[in-house]
C-alpha cells in the first residue's frame, strides 16, 4: 500500500460547528493542519447592492440581518453615517438609548458567542444557562421595537420611539402558572428600564456562574490555552478589530477612542488581554460583558431622570407624529414625502465606525444628492478575522480549527453581506 | 478633531508634494485621491513613515461611477400632468441582462481604502481610479497590509478590478462559476440566471431569471437649498 501523506478535508458548509456556512478546504498531514482555505459567500445576498436602490431608510431592516447577532450595532453603524452626512445630530436621549441597547447587544452577542463556543470545546451546559439569559434581552429588544431580533429601532436622527412606561407581562396559561407565572413576572411590574435594571443587578452574578464552569475548568484550558496566538503586530497587519485585537493586548476601543453615542458620559473599563490566544480572548469578552453591565446601568439611571425627544425636530428627516399628520396639512404633506420618496442626502463620502461586538463595523456611502445611497460598503469585522484563518490555524490539530472559528466569532450573515 | 484634520491634510501636502494628490476634508477625517502610478509608493509611505503610522487598513473597496448623479425623476420644472416627470432611465433596477448598456465613462471605476492609524489616533480614505483604458488593473496593497487579501478578492469578484500583484485573486463572495461582476452599475438588480432543482433531471440547474425588473422608488436628486445654504455658509467663513 502506497503511502499517503496529505490529504484535503471538506469541512463545512453544513457542520454544527461551521457557525452557519463556512466551508474549509482543509490540507491535513495526518491530524495536523497544513492549510485551510474557507470558502465563503454561501450566504451573499448583494446587501449592499440592495441597499443603492432604495431609499436610505428602508435599508435599515437589512442592516439588522447582516451580523444577526448584534442587530443594533449594525444599525447604529448605517443610521450614523447617514447622519454625518446630513450633519444632523440625534437628541441627547436618543444617544443614551443607543448606548444602552449597543450594550445590550453586546451583552447578547457575548452569549451567544459563549454558548456556541463552549458547546463546540464540549461544555453544553454552558449552551443552555447562556441562552436562558439571551431571552431576557430578546425581550428587551421585543418591548422597545415589537421584534425580538430584527428591531428596524435606530433612526437618522434618533430612535423610532421611546422606551415604553409598561413591561409586558406573561399571561397565565397552561404551563405557566400559580408560582411559575410570579416568578416569570418578577421583574415586569414595571417599565421596560425597571426590567433591565433588574437585569443589570442580576447579570454579574450569572456571569460568575459561566466562569465557574469554565474559567478553571481543565478541558477547557486545554483546548483554549496556547491556541489561536496572535501577535499584536500581526493583528494589526491583518486588519483585527474588537476582541480579537485587544486579545492579543492592543488597547484600542473606538468607545474611547473615537466616542460616539453617550460613550464619554458613562464610566467604564476596556480588557486587554496578554497572550493573545483563545483562552485570553475568552477573559476579554467575559469581562466585557461586566463592562457592559456598568455601561446599561448608568444609561438606565440618566434615562430614569432625564425625560425628553428621542428624535430630531426636523421634519425633513424624520416625520412629525402621527396626530399632527392627521390636522396639520404641512406634516401631512412631510409624511408623504417622506415615505414615498425619502429624504435626499447632501453628496458626499463618509466613514462611519462602530464599536460592534465583534469588531470595527463600518459603513462607507458615498451619495450623490438623491434619496439613495449611490455606494454603500459594509465593513464586516468577522471578514477580517476569517481573511486570517489559514495563518492561525496552520500547524494546529484539527480539533484546533473549531476553537480558532469559535473565538473569532464569526457570523456568517455579515462575512457574506 | 478638526484640528487634526487640518495637520494631517498639511502633513501629507508637504510630505507628497512632487506628487499629484487631491487632499479634501470628510466627516471622519481626510480623504486622499492618488494617482494610480503612485498607488503603492504613496501607501508604503503611509504605513511606514513616523509622521503617519498607519498601521491597519481596514477595508478596500470598488466603486462604480457609472450613473453617478443621474436622477429619474424631474425636479426642476413642475407639470400638471402627475407622473409625466418621471425620466426614462438606466438606474439599478430597471434592467434585465440583455437590456444592459455597454458604455464607459472616464474614471469609471475607482478603489478606496480606510486606513487608520492606531498610534496617532487618525483615519485616512485613500482612492485610487482604475485605468480607463486595457485591463483594470490596480497594483495590489497585500505586500503593505496583508490583511487586505479578501478586502481585493471583493473588489475583484464584484468589480472586476485586478490587483496586480495579489497573490490569491479568485472570487470570493459569488457563486462557484458566476459570469459576471454583480456590483456593476450595468449588471441589473435582478441577476442574470436563477437556481430551481430540475425534477426530470433530478438535480440542481441554472436557468434564466423569471422576474421582471422593477422599481418601486425613483432615484430623486434635489438639491436642498438648506444644505446648499448651509455649504456656502461654510465657505464663506
Amino acid at each position: 500500500m502506497s503511502e499517503i501523506k496529505n490529504y484535503t478535508m471538506n469541512f463545512g458548509p453544513q457542520h454544527p460547528a461551521a457557525h452557519g456556512v463556512l466551508r474549509l478546504i482543509l490540507e491535513l498531514d495526518g491530524e495536523v493542519v497544513e492549510h485551510a482555505d474557507p470558502h465563503v459567500g454561501l450566504l451573499h445576498r448583494g446587501t449592499e447592492k440592495l441597499a443603492e436602490s432604495k431609499p436610505f431608510n428602508q435599508s435599515i431592516g437589512y442592516m439588522d440581518r447582516l451580523d444577526y447577532v448584534s442587530m443594533m450595532c449594525n444599525e447604529h453603524a448605517y443610521v450614523r453615517a447617514i447622519e454625518q452626512l446630513l450633519g444632523i445630530e440625534a437628541p441627547i436621549r436618543a444617544q443614551y438609548i443607543r448606548t444602552m441597547f449597543d450594550e445590550i447587544t453586546r451583552v447578547r452577542n457575548h452569549l451567544m458567542w459563549i454558548g456556541t463556543h463552549g458547546l463546540d470545546l464540549g461544555a453544553m451546559a454552558l449552551f443552555l444557562y447562556a441562552f436562558r439569559e439571551r431571552e431576557h434581552c430578546m425581550d428587551m429588544y421585543e418591548a422597545v421595537s415589537g421584534a425580538r431580533m430584527h428591531a428596524t429601532y435606530y433612526r437618522p436622527g434618533g430612535v423610532y420611539r421611546d422606551l415604553p412606561d409598561h413591561m409586558p407581562q406573561y399571561a397565565e396559561s397552561k404551563w405557566t402558572k400559580g408560582k411559575n407565572l410570579a416568578y416569570a413576572n418578577e421583574w415586569r411590574n414595571g417599565s421596560l428600564l425597571d426590567f433591565i435594571e433588574a437585569f443589570a443587578d442580576d447579570f454579574p452574578n450569572k456571569i460568575g456562574e459561566y466562569r465557574t464552569l469554565l474559567q478553571d475548568n481543565r478541558i477547557w484550558k486545554q483546548r483554549t490555552v496556547g491556541i489561536g496566538v496572535v501577535s499584536p503586530e500581526e493583528a494589526k497587519a491583518w486588519g483585527f478589530t474588537g476582541p480579537m485585537l485587544r486579545g492579543s493586548g492592543v488597547a484600542w476601543d473606538l468607545r474611547k477612542k473615537q466616542t460616539y453615542a453617550a460613550y464619554d458620559k458613562v464610566d467604564f473599563d476596556i480588557p486587554v488581554g496578554v497572550n493573545g490566544d483563545c483562552y485570553d480572548r475568552y477573559l476579554v469578552r467575559m469581562e466585557e460583558m461586566v463592562q457592559s453591565t456598568r455601561i446599561i446601568k448608568q444609561c438606565v439611571q440618566w434615562l430614569k431622570n432625564n425625560p425628553g425627544p428621542v428624535m430630531v425636530d426636523e421634519y425633513k428627516v424624520a416625520p412629525p407624529d402621527r396626530e399632527m399628520m392627521k390636522e396639520d396639512m404641512e406634516s401631512m404633506i412631510h409624511h408623504f414625502k417622506l415615505f414615498t420618496e425619502g429624504y435626499t442626502v447632501p453628496a458626499g463620502e463618509v466613514y462611519a465606525a462602530v464599536e460592534a461586538p465583534k469588531g470595527e463595523f463600518g459603513v462607507f456611502m458615498i451619495s450623490d444628492d438623491s434619496n439613495k445611497p449611490f455606494r454603500m460598503k459594509i465593513r464586516a469585522p468577522g471578514f477580517a478575522h476569517l481573511s486570517a484563518m489559514n495563518d492561525m490555524v496552520k500547524g494546529h490539530m484539527l480539533a484546533d480549527v473549531v476553537a480558532v472559528i469559535g473565538t473569532m466569532d464569526i457570523v456568517f450573515g455579515e462575512i457574506d453581506r | 478633531m478638526s484640528n487634526f484634520k487640518y495637520k494631517l491634510s498639511k502633513e501629507m501636502s508637504e510630505k507628497f508634494a512632487d506628487i499629484n494628490i487631491e487632499l479634501s476634508e470628510t466627516v471622519h477625517g481626510v480623504a486622499c485621491t492618488v494617482p494610480l502610478e503612485s498607488w503603492l509608493e504613496v501607501s508604503k509611505t503611509l504605513r511606514d513613515d513616523d509622521a503617519f503610522q498607519f498601521e491597519q487598513c481596514l477595508d478596500v473597496c470598488g466603486v462604480d461611477y457609472l450613473t453617478y448623479g443621474e436622477a429619474e425623476w424631474q425636479t426642476d420644472d413642475v407639470s400638471s400632468t402627475g407622473f409625466s416627470r418621471g425620466v426614462k432611465s438606466n438606474g439599478p433596477g430597471r434592467f434585465s441582462w440583455s437590456e444592459r448598456r455597454e458604455e464607459s465613462i472616464p474614471n469609471r471605476f475607482a478603489v478606496v481604502a480606510q486606513l487608520l492609524s492606531l498610534k496617532y489616533n487618525r483615519r485616512l480614505t485613500i482612492k485610487c481610479f482604475a485605468p480607463d483604458e486595457g485591463m483594470l488593473m490596480v497594483p495590489s496593497l497585500v505586500e503593505i497590509w496583508p490583511g487586505v487579501n479578501w478586502f481585493e478578492r471583493e473588489a475583484f469578484d464584484l468589480y472586476g478590478i485586478i490587483f496586480k500583484g495579489h497573490p490569491d485573486l479568485r472570487r470570493i463572495l459569488t457563486d462557484y462559476g458566476f459570469i459576471g461582476h454583480p456590483f456593476r452599475k450595468d449588471f441589473p438588480l435582478i441577476g442574470n440566471v436563477e437556481v430551481i432543482y430540475d425534477e426530470d433531471k433530478g438535480r440542481v440547474v441554472y436557468q434564466p431569471v423569471s422576474i421582471e425588473p422593477r422599481v418601486l422608488v425613483p432615484k430623486t436628486i434635489r438639491r436642498d437649498s438648506r444644505y446648499v445654504e448651509s455649504m456656502n455658509e461654510q465657505e464663506n467663513s
